[in-house]
């Protein structure tokens, strides 16, 4: 059975935690169509939060289709897992490059980590204005 | 214009009738007042946490709601209709955990069982006895002999046993270790999950609540501060880094609280995100605001400037922009 884990430093809200720990594991094969996710009370007493919590998390789930509930039996995964795409590996082969070369220029880990929000922030503003 | 000392209220998204609504409840003790203007809904289904430091009314607050103390000013409706003080109708429709567990010390388990049959004009002994079982406590066990943590599993049990579809606990886990504190909280979440019952939670403690609750009532100095749906507040508050010389007016929104340093200011401010990105500048940082930071900044708002009347309270100016619903 699948496990949720919650990070109370993140920042990120509880429920959104959640949809995200779905999501990242259809992505990396952990969670397949057809499994079923843990009861909504199980989740609460596994984690310690607010049940209303984690009925925020399945139906934003059901939302966007990655989920679906069946009268009496639970909440069920309803999306296939999505390919991993031949582009990403390139990403990652690029990502890893710049990293190394931030490492060499003498770039610290919250110097990198600042650059990525700084380049976030301005494409988000981007489209933003696009819209 | 300043706005500081004003309350931030939020509406639910549904309009079904409230668990819990006060309006412009007050209570006086001689001269002082210990709660003024208390206007506060709480949707069915809801877990709610009431923060408030001590002293900022939030016993008052709970005594009323339960029906052990008379309002000075406004009312309590509890499912839509009118609580009485010292009513057996009033006191049945609301659960209580007291503080400190009040149970008999020579009772056993079972015989605080048998007084909550007798006191109550509904009791569920099935439900009581299933759930220490559960939890592994004795039923022939006195309540001298048994743990913190399990007194307060007991109190919590004969709240639920009452069958009241509103429970109060006051700081429930106060005088808990940190285990036995997890254990109640626990236990408290799956009750919350099995049940269609409301919670309101009183806590002085801010850490962690954003767990347990997904309604946030914030009290201090008699007054509510901020209250509403605790995912919406959040994303109504922005922490804005802006070079010092920015004044309060050029800042969208409510300004909360601000520190300045020798080049530039934090601002907490109460925003509509969109209004932001239109008014915001290229040389501001916006920020999301952390659950502890936003109830901490509001209770160390200054109180409202006229103290008998505050106006009316800020209300959402903007439509909700919420993909999901409770």
């Amino acid at each position: 059975m699948f496990r949720f884990r919650l990070d109370g430093s993140s920042g990120v809200p509880p429920y959104l935690q959640l949809v995200h720990q779905v999501r990242q594991a259809l992505l990396l094969g952990y969670l397949q169509e057809g499994d079923r996710l843990p009861t909504v009370k199980d989740v609460a007493a596994d984690l310690v939060i607010n049940p209303n919590t984690v009925v925020k998390a399945y139906r934003q789930l059901e939302h966007e289709r990655l989920a679906g509930g069946r009268p009496g039996q639970g909440t069920f995964i309803t999306a296939a897992a999505a390919p991993v795409r031949p582009e990403a590996q390139d990403l990652r082969d690029s990502l890893e490059a710049w990293l190394r070369a931030a490492n060499e220029a003498g770039l610290d880990e919250a110097a990198v980590t600042a650059l990525i929000a700084v380049a976030r922030r301005d494409l988000s503003k981007e489209r933003e204005r696009a819209r | 214009m300043t706005e500081i000392g004003r309350p931030v209220i939020r509406q639910g998204a549904d309009g079904g009738v409230p668990a819990l609504r006060t309006d412009r409840l007050g209570r006086r003790y001689g001269k002082v007042w210990g709660l003024r203007n208390c206007t506060i809904e709480v949707p069915a289904g809801a877990v709610a946490a009431l923060v408030g430091p001590n002293g900022a009314g939030k016993t008052t607050l709970l005594q009323m709601i339960i029906g052990l103390l008379e309002p000075t000013e406004g009312q309590v409706k509890v499912f839509g209709r009118a609580s009485r003080a010292n009513t057996t109708q009033t006191l049945a429709r609301v659960g209580y955990v007291a503080q400190d567990h009040p149970l008999y010390r020579d009772f056993t388990v079972a015989d605080m069982f048998h007084l909550g049959r007798a006191m109550n004009l509904s009791w569920d002994q099935q439900l009581a006895v299933a759930r220490v079982a559960e939890l592994g406590i004795p039923l022939g066990r006195k309540v001298r002999h048994l743990s913190g943590g399990q007194q307060a599993q007991v109190s919590l049990t004969m709240a639920l046993a009452k069958k009241a579809p509103l429970l109060v606990l006051d700081e429930p886990v106060s005088s808990l270790d940190p285990v036995a504190r997890l254990e109640f909280m626990r236990d408290l979440m799956a009750a919350a999950a099995d049940s269609a019952l409301t919670f309101l939670i009183a806590s002085h403690v801010v850490a962690e609540l954003e767990r347990f609750c997904d309604w946030l009532i914030v009290l201090s100095r008699g007054h509510v501060q901020l209250a509403g749906p605790a995912d919406d507040l959040l994303g109504d508050h922005r922490l804005l880094t802006v070079p010092r010389a920015t004044a309060d007016s050029e800042l969208p929104g409510t300004v909360v609280e601000r520190i300045d340093s020798d080049r530039h200011s934090t601002v907490l401010v109460c925003t509509d995100p969109v209004q932001l990105a239109v008014q915001g500048h290229a040389g501001w940082q916006a920020d999301p605001v952390s659950f502890e930071q936003l109830v901490m900044a509001y209770l160390q708002r200054p109180a409202p400037t006229v103290d008998g009347d505050p106006g009316p309270a800020a209300q959402r100016p903007w439509p909700s922009a919420k993909a999901v619903t409770r």
